[in-house]
Order: structure tokens, then C-alpha cells, then sequence
């Protein structure tokens, strides 16, 4: 097991408007435009960089496009925590030797769909055998099947669940580049558009294009860099179903029960130690599945927790400081904004900064319930 | 039909021709219950061509202990209609004489 912080990140960039578009950008566009900005900022050419990691497109195509010889290549592709599990492998890459200057980029025309894939399960999938016939269109119809078991066990209401989004924009109307920045009331999500009951449209993820960067490298070069290395104390991974129909129990993720504690347990830290935290927010449910199969509260817990503004700015634990994907920006896999935000806490560089972050956890989700990856950064070097 | 491991008698979804509990155990098909209870749902207002909404997608646990998605037919698709534990009887679907959904309505009897 790797040394908690012996791996840092040197260069982090993003690409996020508050129009949320970037029609100029082809998807891989968007890749190679944050990685650029990750290596300017990190003081790289693209012959300093050996290992390349990716997901949405093919660490060929990147390594290809910009003109990088790996010696390492990460496809991992398992949806939007597939960044943070990027981390992961890149600091047992790096710790190996397997490579010394990991790139890891995302790029996702998901606005603007220029030099986008295609979307949806393949015929011969599970998900198109199993659950596809019975009408969903996308993730806002499956990703929010489980939660009416999850609020019918805890006694939770729509009123918690519109709580999540009014908190995450309170945030947001402090960040220049979140999409959505006006006020909003529980009553205003309450009233919104229902998307699929009990999820109304401010319950549900923006659609943009976005793209990001991480460049990685060990913590003894780290010290040469113009940046202030923010360091890579413990990292998680796990994945439960392609199908959200066949979780285990639908009021917690197996995944995330996995790859939290992991990565707590290879950072060597408690809930305590934890000043910041990201919780990828596809939906406004996750938040509350987060904070409970993470542990930071007990089992049914995390709405109360939420709407006593304990995860507000002010609170004990502040929580998706960026808008989240709620309200700042969510190209379709999020899991690299949210890196983003905790690099930008453990630098003292995020529009809404909370004052003294030394140790932030930024956790993801990928598919539907599908996967998880949680990665704990600091700006300190154990 | 489901399939069941033959020394434990525990049913598994979907098919496959192992268990994926002991994949090294003999399983088999039977005839399962038709019956269970409605474990979670959405009301979807985001209909794919052929579909009206608004419209349930929903999880069935059987009385087999397999869950399944499923749309409830034979019922207003609202939340006053749909109450979760509420019991459900398998009523297929037939789309034409290839294809059979599977789809489920609240139980006639107790």
C-alpha cells in the first residue's frame, strides 16, 4: 500500500463556463485543452509527461493528440468516479515506477455534443436485457429508482431532498463560473418541473461542456514545481451492478462502502481529520447517500444533517463548495470538477475558500450507483 | 421462470448459468410464484417513443427474493396508487409471438 502522501499533484486545471459551452471545443478538444493548461501551469512539455489516463476518450487517442510517449496508459472507464480512480492508480503507478508524471484528463462535449460517442447502453447489454424495456430515457429515470425506498425507510421528504440543491447554490452564487447562481428556496425546487417523480428539475444535474486535467507526480519532485502540491494522502475504488435494479440494498451503495473507508483507512485519517469534502451530486440523493456510507453521519441521518445547514459554509462540514453538479457545472461525469474543488480547497484558491482546509475528501460516484472512487488530498505532507 | 441453486434452493437474476453466489454449484430453472411486493419506483416524465407518460419504472422484489425492473400495468400510474410494499402479481405483456414482457399489476387477492 502506498505511503500516504507520496504522491502529489502538481498541475490542475479546468475548463468550465458559466454558459456551460464550449461549441469550439470537439471533445477530445476539450481534453487536450485542459491538459495543456495542466502542463503550463505545472511548468511541462508533453515529453515530460509518461503516463496518461483518461476516460470519454482513449488514453491513445490523448497520448496520440498531444504527443506523449507513456510508458503507462489507464483506460479505466467506469463512469464519472473513473477520475478519481485514475488517482488511484496513478499513485501505485508512480510508487512502482511505473511511470513519474502521470496526466489525467477529462474532456465531455455534453452540451453542445461535438465529437461526442454515443449515449445509452448497447443492445446487447445487461441494462438493454434487463431494464431497458420498461421505458427509461437516461440516468434522471434510473439513478433515481432507489430513493423512495431510501425515504420511506428514514422518513425522509421531498422537502430534504430540495434542501441538498438549495445549500449547493448558495455556494454557487459565489463561484463566477457556476451555471446557475440565483437563490433558490425549497418551495422553488418544490415547484419546479417534475422530471421523474419525486425528482423535479433542481433536483437533477446541469448538462454542459467541460473538461479538466490532474498531473501527478512523486511528492519528493513535487517541491520543484511552481505550484503547491497538494498531496495524495489515501484513495478508494470498488464497483457493485451495471444496473441499479440489482444494488444490494437501496438505501446505501455497496461501492461506496467499499472505496470510502479504503480510502480513509490508506490515508490514516478519521472523520475528524476531514475539513472539506465533495460528494459528486448527479442527483440531489447522493449527497445523503455520501455522507452516510461514507460514515460522517449515521444511518438515516444525512438529510437532518443537511437541513440544519451543517454542510453550508458555516457549518461542520463543507460540502460541494463548488455548486456541485447541481448548480455549477455537470458535463456527464462529473467526478473531475469535484478533484478540481479539492485541489483548488487544499491550495486556498476556490471562489467560496473555507478558511484552513488541510485535509479534503472528494468522492464519486460512476453509472448508476455503479462504481465509486474517493480520493483524500491534503496541503500537508504527512 | 427463474433459476435457483439446487443444493441451497436460492433463486438468482438475472439468468445465468451459474450462480453467482457458488459458481461451481448445479442450478436449475422452476417455475417461480408470480407474486411480490413493490420494493421502489419513479414516475417517469420523460417518455421514449412508445411510452406515455406519466409512466412507473419500477423494482419488484419477488417473493423468491429476486428483484427485477418492471413497469406496473392495470394501475394509475400516481403515488397515491403505487405504495411501496404494496403486493404484485406477474401479468405478461405479450408484444407479439416473440416477445413476452414481463410486467407486473397489484395483486387480485390478499
Amino acid at each position: 500500500m502506498p505511503k500516504p502522501g507520496s504522491v502529489a499533484i502538481v498541475g490542475a486545471a479546468e475548463l468550465v463556463s458559466p454558459e456551460g459551452r464550449f461549441p469550439e471545443l470537439s471533445q477530445l478538444g476539450l481534453h487536450a485543452r485542459a491538459a495543456i493548461m495542466a502542463m503550463q501551469e505545472a511548468g511541462l512539455k508533453p515529453s515530460d509527461i509518461d503516463g496518461v489516463a483518461c476516460a470519454g476518450a482513449s488514453p491513445t487517442e490523448v497520448a496520440f493528440y498531444l504527443g506523449i510517449t507513456p510508458t503507462y496508459v489507464d483506460g479505466t472507464a467506469v463512469g464519472g468516479c473513473s477520475f478519481m480512480i485514475h488517482v488511484r492508480h496513478a499513485v501505485a503507478a508512480i510508487e512502482s515506477g511505473l511511470a513519474k508524471t502521470v496526466l489525467i484528463t477529462h474532456g465531455e462535449s455534453g452540451r453542445s455534443g461535438i465529437g461526442r460517442g454515443g449515449f445509452g447502453f448497447a443492445r446487447q447489454s445487461l441494462n438493454a436485457q434487463f431494464e431497458g424495456w420498461t421505458g427509461p430515457m437516461g440516468p434522471p429515470t434510473l439513478f433515481t429508482v432507489p430513493v423512495l425506498r431510501y425515504m420511506k425507510t428514514y422518513g425522509v421528504r421531498e422537502e430534504h431532498l430540495a434542501m441538498v440543491a438549495v445549500v449547493q447554490r448558495e455556494y454557487a452564487a459565489r463561484n463566477p463560473n457556476a451555471m446557475m447562481k440565483d437563490p433558490i428556496t425549497v418551495e422553488d425546487v418544490l415547484n419546479s418541473r417534475m422530471i421523474a417523480y419525486p425528482f423535479r428539475l433542481l433536483m437533477c444535474c446541469l448538462v454542459t461542456d467541460g473538461g479538466g486535467a490532474l498531473i501527478l507526480t512523486s511528492a519528493d519532485r513535487a517541491r520543484d514545481f511552481p505550484t503547491k502540491p497538494v498531496y495524495v494522502l489515501g484513495t478508494g475504488e470498488s464497483v457493485e451492478t451495471p444496473m441499479v435494479s440489482q444494488m444490494e440494498d437501496f438505501t446505501s451503495s455497496r461501492a461506496f462502502r467499499v472505496a470510502g473507508p479504503r480510502a480513509f483507512q490508506e490515508a490514516g485519517i478519521t472523520h475528524d481529520d476531514v475539513d472539506h469534502l465533495m460528494i459528486y451530486d448527479a442527483f440531489a440523493h447522493l449527497p445523503l447517500y455520501g455522507l452516510e456510507d461514507l460514515g460522517f453521519v449515521g444511518r438515516g441521518e444525512a438529510a437532518q444533517f443537511i437541513w440544519e445547514g451543517n454542510t453550508r459554509a458555516d457549518g461542520k462540514l463543507p460540502l460541494n463548495t463548488n455548486g456541485g453538479g447541481l448548480s455549477y457545472t455537470h458535463s456527464g461525469m462529473y467526478g473531475m470538477y469535484a478533484l478540481q474543488e479539492s485541489v483548488r480547497q487544499c491550495r486556498g484558491t476556490a471562489p467560496a475558500q473555507i478558511p484552513g482546509v488541510r485535509v479534503s475528501v472528494a468522492h464519486g460516484v460512476g453509472g448508476m450507483f455503479a462504481a465509486s472512487g474517493t480520493v483524500v488530498l491534503s496541503n500537508e505532507r504527512p | 421462470m427463474l433459476q435457483r441453486n439446487k443444493q441451497t434452493g436460492r433463486a438468482y437474476f438475472p439468468p445465468r448459468p451459474f450462480d453467482p453466489r457458488d459458481p461451481f454449484a448445479e442450478v436449475e430453472w422452476f417455475e417461480a410464484s408470480g407474486k411480490g411486493r413493490l420494493l421502489s419506483y419513479v414516475i417517469s416524465h420523460r417518455p421514449p417513443p412508445g411510452f406515455e407518460a406519466p409512466f412507473a419504472i419500477a423494482v419488484v422484489e419477488t417473493d423468491e427474493g429476486v428483484r427485477m425492473m418492471t413497469n406496473i400495468i392495470d394501475c394509475p400510474q400516481t403515488p397515491e396508487a403505487l405504495q411501496l410494499d404494496m403486493r404484485l402479481e406477474l401479468a405478461p405483456t405479450k408484444v407479439n409471438d416473440e416477445i413476452t414482457l414481463p410486467t407486473w399489476r397489484p395483486a387480485r387477492e390478499a
